[in-house]
């Protein structure tokens, strides 16, 4: 048996430390992994773990992020726990096989500290590498700080796991500013973090060899269809899985999860629909601006990426009158993501919010309070005009002339 | 039972069928024959991992497989991953006790055709045999991506006509030498890697009982006649693979930790080269009078390699 570590009621971890302690108390049978900036650490981390004897299983170092998650997928098939993290041209490189893993049914937990995409090279964080994972029919979790990093790893197990669910899951945190900024954490014990993820059930197990298993066959017209409908279905429902997997955390952690965070949105007339750390930075903005200004302002950060929690937003945001969605992604040649999903959400409710667009913090480029309470302000003055006024995209943070796209015509 | 002595045919004809006949492979590809011997070769229980290619996309096409055996297929160039994701996986399980059967013992087999294993995996073959996993791959070499219709690989040898380097008015096809990807298997350190052919199926047979029965991994390239892609008559597999052997053009031999090598087969008279490339439909541009040079550049070719096989093996290092 590894040994046990007596943590601390509140530790000092940054995200990616957080990460790699979860996946300790996780009991992986196989970690297969590359490094990779900024999710080094959590590979570090474990790495180190096992060297002092903390774990019992396999840590397999391979030569690419292709085989890291290729390794991942045939142990999986194997009956076991399996997890690792990557970040950006890592990801990029995994992605063929993303999709082999979430095709093939596997549970498998992949932390992604999210970092900026090339050309140019750059290892700072934005939500690149998010964006392109977000039809690899994995179910995405996005952490907004070291202790969410902490939590949502466990959960993802449990979601992952769930026997009507049977799916990859990534975990999301900003690079950086999350995964290497040394936050208060407070961990469960090594006891009761393995109590509330629970023993691993193999399914269609590789290595039981009295009932052979042919993993990863061809389909073609006659069955490719069915196969990925089935696969989307499980994805679906994974959203009533999730809630429950959050409801017993909170009986664990105290800490209360759901598919879409809302922040003071009960009475709010502008709304900021952001992801990661952006989520946080959102909150203190708008609590100032109601103390400062009076302008009802109020933040939803989706917690589940995949599957998307169309319902959930659109409940959060249909009584609002102007929403701003911030993308942290460059859309090549498009809308934003976020703005794409949020305004399909609220496009069947009976009075739409103005929905805007506001692309920002490509490659680690910082955003500050004071943006985002301009951007709040664009947002009361949409409202208050009931039009768009201005661009509907619009680049924020960045040198030189305003950059925007499309305008609204005749008001709404 | 698995084929422990091999004796004869006939013996042989009664081992395990662990690869089931009901497959899509073109009748007289030789693939199927590498692949039953390997699977009748040991009493032990096999998780096998496939490339994509021929023998995958020939043995599994949903609702049916022909393997009845512990199989996975990932992508087209992560089979040797796969296989050391597994190793890996049992591993952990062993030492854990999750294992519901841990005392029998498990073989990790990985198959990939040359374009996955020359090419397109490579780097996944080479990691996995640097880590030193467990495993014994096989290349299922026919010198061509049959699969997706006859494009050259970096198997594919020189004056071959393929479909992306054809033979015509102004080209002889394939301008490059076949890799030697025994030889850089072995200086990897593989403790065992050879060279086999489905003709000389007992030679084959011992040189995958050595590789299912060495701690660590092992790489075996078989030669995989092709009937559809080196245009031959089906019947004929077995003839062209006795041509191929026997005018050293596939010399059959092992390589032990890198460096002690052994002929496992000499063949009592040598033939021509021409013989062999004669035999097959995309050779057959070279036997015009404006490509006599590739063929004399061939014989030359095979007599240089056989001499430094034989010098190789007795220098002992």
């Amino acid at each position: 048996m590894a040994e046990k570590i007596e943590l601390q009621e509140v530790e000092v971890w940054d995200g990616n430390y957080a990460a790699a302690q979860a996946m300790r108390q996780a009991q992986i049978d196989v970690v297969a992994a590359y490094p990779i900036t900024p999710s080094t650490p959590i590979v570090e981390g474990y790495a180190s773990f096992m060297a002092d004897g903390y774990i019992d299983g396999e840590f397999v170092m391979v030569e690419s992020e292709h085989a890291a998650m290729s390794g991942c997928v045939a142990a999986a098939a194997a009956g076991g726990r399996v997890a690792t993290a990557t970040s950006s041209q890592g990801f990029a490189l995994m992605v063929e096989v993303l999709y082999q893993a979430s095709g093939m049914r596997l549970p498998i937990v992949l932390n992604v500290a999210n970092r900026a995409l090339a050309a140019p090279l750059n290892v700072r964080g934005d939500h690149s590498d998010m964006y392109l994972g977000r039809d690899s029919g994995w179910v995405q979790m996005d952490a907004f700080n070291a202790q969410e990093v902490y939590d949502m790893n466990l959960c993802a197990f449990r979601v992952g796991e769930h026997q009507d669910i049977r799916l990859p899951v990534m975990v999301h945190q900003d690079g950086f500013v999350t995964s290497h900024t040394a936050q208060n954490v407070k961990p469960l014990s090594d006891d009761d973090a393995y109590k509330f993820i629970g023993d691993y059930k193999p399914v269609d197990d590789l290595l039981d060899f009295s009932r052979p298993v042919t993993h990863g066959a061809q389909t073609e017209e006659d069955w490719h269809f069915e196969h990925k409908a089935r696969q989307h279905k499980a994805l679906m429902d994974a959203r009533p899985v999730i809630e429950s997997v959050f409801a017993e955390f909170e009986k664990v952690s105290g800490r209360k999860y759901k598919r879409v965070e809302s922040y003071m949105t009960e009475d709010a007339e502008v709304i900021i629909v952001a992801l990661g750390t952006t989520v946080e930075s959102a909150r203190v903005a708008a609590q100032q601006l109601r103390d400062e200004e009076g302008i009802k302002a109020g933040v939803v950060g989706p917690r589940v990426i995949r599957p998307f929690p169309f319902d959930a937003i659109r409940d959060a945001l249909e009584n609002c009158k102007a929403i701003g969605a911030m993308d942290r992604s460059c859309p090549g040649g498009a809308l934003g993501m976020l703005f794409n999903e949020v305004s399909a959400a609220v496009y069947a409710t009976s009075d739409r919010p103005l929905v805007t667009n506001y692309i920002y913090g490509l490659g680690g480029r910082d955003l500050a309070i004071v943006d985002i309470k301009a951007i709040f302000r664009e947002l009361k003055a949409n409202a208050d005009a009931g039009k768009i006024t201005t661009p509907i995209q619009q680049f924020i943070g960045l040198r030189g002339p305003k950059l925007g796209f499309f305008e609204t015509r005749g008001g709404k | 039972m698995a084929i422990t002595s091999i004796k004869n045919l006939k013996e042989f004809s009664t081992a395990n069928e662990r690869f089931e006949g009901a497959h899509l492979l073109c009748p007289g590809c030789a693939h199927s024959m590498i692949v039953r011997e390997l699977m009748n070769c040991s009493d032990d229980n096999l998780v096998i991992a496939t490339n994509t290619g021929c023998l995958e996309v020939s043995t599994a096409v949903y609702p049916y497989t022909s393997w009845d055996t512990s199989w996975i297929h990932i992508g087209f160039e992560n089979a040797a991953t796969a296989a050391a994701g597994a190793e890996a996986m049992y591993k952990a399980r062993k030492r854990k006790g999750t294992l519901k059967n841990p005392d029998a013992p498990v073989k990790f087999v990985a198959f990939g055709g040359d374009g996955s294993t020359y090419d397109i995996g490579f780097q996944w073959l080479s990691g996995a045999v640097e880590r030193g996993h467990d495993f014994t791959y096989i290349c299922l070499d026919n010198e061509v991506y049959a699969n997706t219709g006859g494009q050259r690989s970096s198997s594919t040898p020189i004056g071959a006509s393929a479909t992306t380097a054809p033979a015509g008015r102004v080209s002889y096809g394939e301008k490059r030498n076949k890799k030697d990807i025994v030889a850089i298997m072995a200086a990897h350190g593989a403790p065992y890697v050879a060279q086999v052919a489905p003709n000389k199926w007992k030679n084959m047979a011992q040189s995958f009982q050595k590789a299912l029965q060495t701690e660590g991994p092992c790489y075996v390239n078989a030669m995989s006649a092709c009937t559809t892609e080196w245009k031959f008559d089906p019947k004929d597999t077995i003839n062209i693979s006795d041509l191929a052997t026997d005018s050293l053009v596939f010399p059959l031999y092992e390589i032990i930790d890198g460096t002690e090598l052994n002929i496992t087969y000499r063949p009592k008279n040598v033939l021509p080269v021409k013989d062999y490339l004669a035999a097959q439909g995309r050779f057959k541009h070279l036997f015009k009078a404006e490509n006599a040079h590739i063929l004399e550049e061939w014989q030359k070719r095979v007599d240089a390699k056989w001499e430094y096989l034989q010098r190789r093996e007795e220098a002992r290092v």
